[in-house]
């Protein structure tokens, strides 16, 4: 994989490096551990990291570091993590109220995968998600590894507002809204959880490269969770584990 | 202690540097359009490099001020008014409480900037004053001003030494066409040596489609390898992207942090004012640079700014020439 990394120019303040041409829990892991060492490294004048899919955009200001410097520092970094696939992982819960009000399109989950809803929400709950990236509006995820199963088309007709950690499918994706927010896909649940929230200290919770695991909860727990979100009191559940 | 809109003109934001830090959490930079014109706003008022300042576009705000401060204004030419009487811009300006100051629509450029001495009372939200309006963070409640708006100052800031000297040369706007530097890629190997031609060679139209988050370009059909369509990546202020249809896009401050289509090129810092002030129908060309290049010509524009900070804490000519006249009624008396 070593040979495959290009560090790419993006104009006078950014550089890319692209890791592969291919969406792979490998290569994800791989620029998450790069993320880590360049935070770790504190390159004076890097201003901003935007991992992606199997990319890795860094804004450098060239008053303070010029680009065959910050180049060839990338380069050794790169250089040095080609250990991969080993490292912490971090898994964040998020409890879900499926079905019914709170997601009002599982019945077209179910009927186009020919399954009842209790096994779409045992389909969807069952696996931990890889965060790939965050993108779109803040603090959306883009997750890897749905159950083929449970694909289903977005919406025909987009709705003009989805709330606030509605939980939903679309393609061969799925993922919360952190925002209210006009889509198509389709929705299956709520979380009570805020996963962005400009008030917390830590406004958005997760990083890419973490995992998601959906967790089904009732209205009674729902409301319960709502509340102590709403007092600032709730604590996501967080497991840390080896890869 | 502070200003009052009374009209807000078609889109005046509260707007810093940008909010860096947050964009691997999909967080938009946001933050001023012409990072030149508001340097030098900041710098005629000795304010931090990277102070809060109004933002406003195509046609200006009015504004109320409910105490006295200074100010400067920059950017496009919206023909500022200040109690019925024309201001000169890339000037530092004595403002009194109770002074009403007007701005009509672009003369030339299509942005203009005021800074105030006494500092926007804006909060900082991660790290940032800038407004950024998707996500109604920062900035005035996170949304451009309107009529009955009302910003306080933070401090009180009245004076300034050499005062008098505290004017520069106005930046023009007025140009018909404008050449834009670019560093290549990172994706032009995805074209066609002819695509990239293209792009070079051709003359493209600035369109109607321009707004804060990017500016679509008309003109010749810019052919790609295989698509343009890659998996989506980091998006850098200033990206040319080239979607299916072959024109550019040049992507700016209210971006979204990634995006899936090919970049051809992306447009040197110091040459991105150049094309934030134009307007629709103006006319762009490409050149292209090399990094470094593009690194030096930022580095020289720092200086070039370091020069002005000197030229304005110097005193000025009139200043100098009265107290020439003074030593000369001083020897005479002493005589």
């Amino acid at each position: 994989m070593q040979n495959k990394i290009r560090i790419l120019t993006a104009g006078d303040s950014s550089l890319l490096v692209e890791f592969g041409k291919e969406i792979s829990p490998d290569i994800n892991r791989k620029i998450s551990a790069t993320v880590q060492l360049l935070k770790e490294q504190h390159i004076e004048g890097v201003v901003d990291l935007i991992p992606a899919f199997c990319s890795l955009l860094i804004n450098y200001d060239p008053r303070v570091i010029h680009y065959e410097e910050i180049r060839d520092r990338v380069q050794n970094i790169v250089k040095m993590d080609a250990k991969t696939g080993e490292g912490r992982k971090k898994i964040y819960e998020i409890p879900v109220c499926y079905g019914g009000e709170y997601g009002p399109d599982i019945a077209n989950i179910a009927e186009h995968a020919g399954l009842t809803e209790e096994e779409v929400i045992q389909i969807h709950s069952s696996r931990d998600y890889l965060i790939y990236m965050l993108g779109f509006l803040p603090g959306f995820c883009y997750l890897g590894g749905l159950d083929e199963r449970i694909h289903t088309p977005r919406l025909a007709n987009p709705r003009i507002k989805i709330n606030a950690g509605s939980v939903g499918i679309g393609g061969s994706q799925t993922g919360i809204y952190p925002l209210d927010s006009p889509g198509g896909w389709q929705l299956m649940g709520m979380t009570p959880v805020k996963t962005y929230d400009p008030e917390r200290e830590v406004p958005i919770l997760v990083e890419a490269g973490d995992y998601i695991r959906f967790v089904p909860i009732d209205e009674t727990e729902y409301k319960r969770i709502k509340e102590l979100v709403e007092r600032g009191e709730y604590q996501c559940i967080v497991h840390e584990g080896e890869v | 202690m502070g200003i009052r809109i009374l009209k807000g003109g078609m889109l005046t934001t509260v707007q810093d540097i940008g909010r860096t830090g947050y964009q691997s959490q999909g967080f938009p930079v946001a933050g001023v359009m012409d990072v030149r014109s508001f340097k030098i706003a900041n710098l005629l008022l000795d304010n931090p490099e990277n102070e809060a300042v109004l933002e406003f576009t195509l046609i200006g705000p009015t504004l109320e001020f409910t105490s006295s401060t200074i100010i400067a204004i920059t950017g496009g030419d919206f023909q500022p008014v200040l109690n019925g009487e024309p201001v000169p811009m890339y000037t530092a300006l004595y403002i009194n409480k109770g002074d009403i100051l007007k701005f009509g629509s672009a003369r030339t450029g299509s942005r203009g900037y005021i800074a105030f001495s006494s500092y926007l009372k804006i909060p900082v939200e991660m790290g940032s004053r800038c407004t950024n309006m998707k996500s109604s963070l920062g900035g005035f409640k996170g949304r451009k001003l309107q009529a009955g708006d009302y910003i306080n100052f933070r401090i009180k800031r009245r004076y300034l030494p050499f005062f008098l000297s505290r004017k520069l040369e106005p930046d023009h706007f007025d140009e018909e066409s404008t050449e834009l530097r670019v560093v290549m890629g990172p994706q032009d190997d995805l074209f066609t040596k002819q695509g990239v031609e293209t792009f070079l060679g051709s003359e493209y139209i600035v369109t109607s489609d321009f707004d804060r988050m990017g500016c679509r370009l008309e003109g010749p059909f810019i052919a790609s390898k295989n698509g343009s369509d890659i998996i989506s990546d980091g998006i850098a202020f200033g990206s040319v992207q080239v979607p299916a249809h072959g024109k550019p896009i040049v992507l700016l401050s209210d971006r979204q942090t990634t995006g899936g289509y090919a970049k051809i090129a992306t447009v040197a810092s110091v040459d991105i004012p150049k094309l934030v002030q134009r307007k629709t129908d103006h006319k762009i060309r490409f050149k292209a640079i090399s990094v470094q290049e593009a690194q030096k010509l930022l580095l020289d524009e720092i200086k070039e700014l370091d020069e002005m900070r000197k030229t304005i804490h110097q005193p000025c000519k009139e200043v100098l020439e009265c107290r020439l006249v003074a030593k000369r009624i001083r020897t005479l008396f002493e005589s």
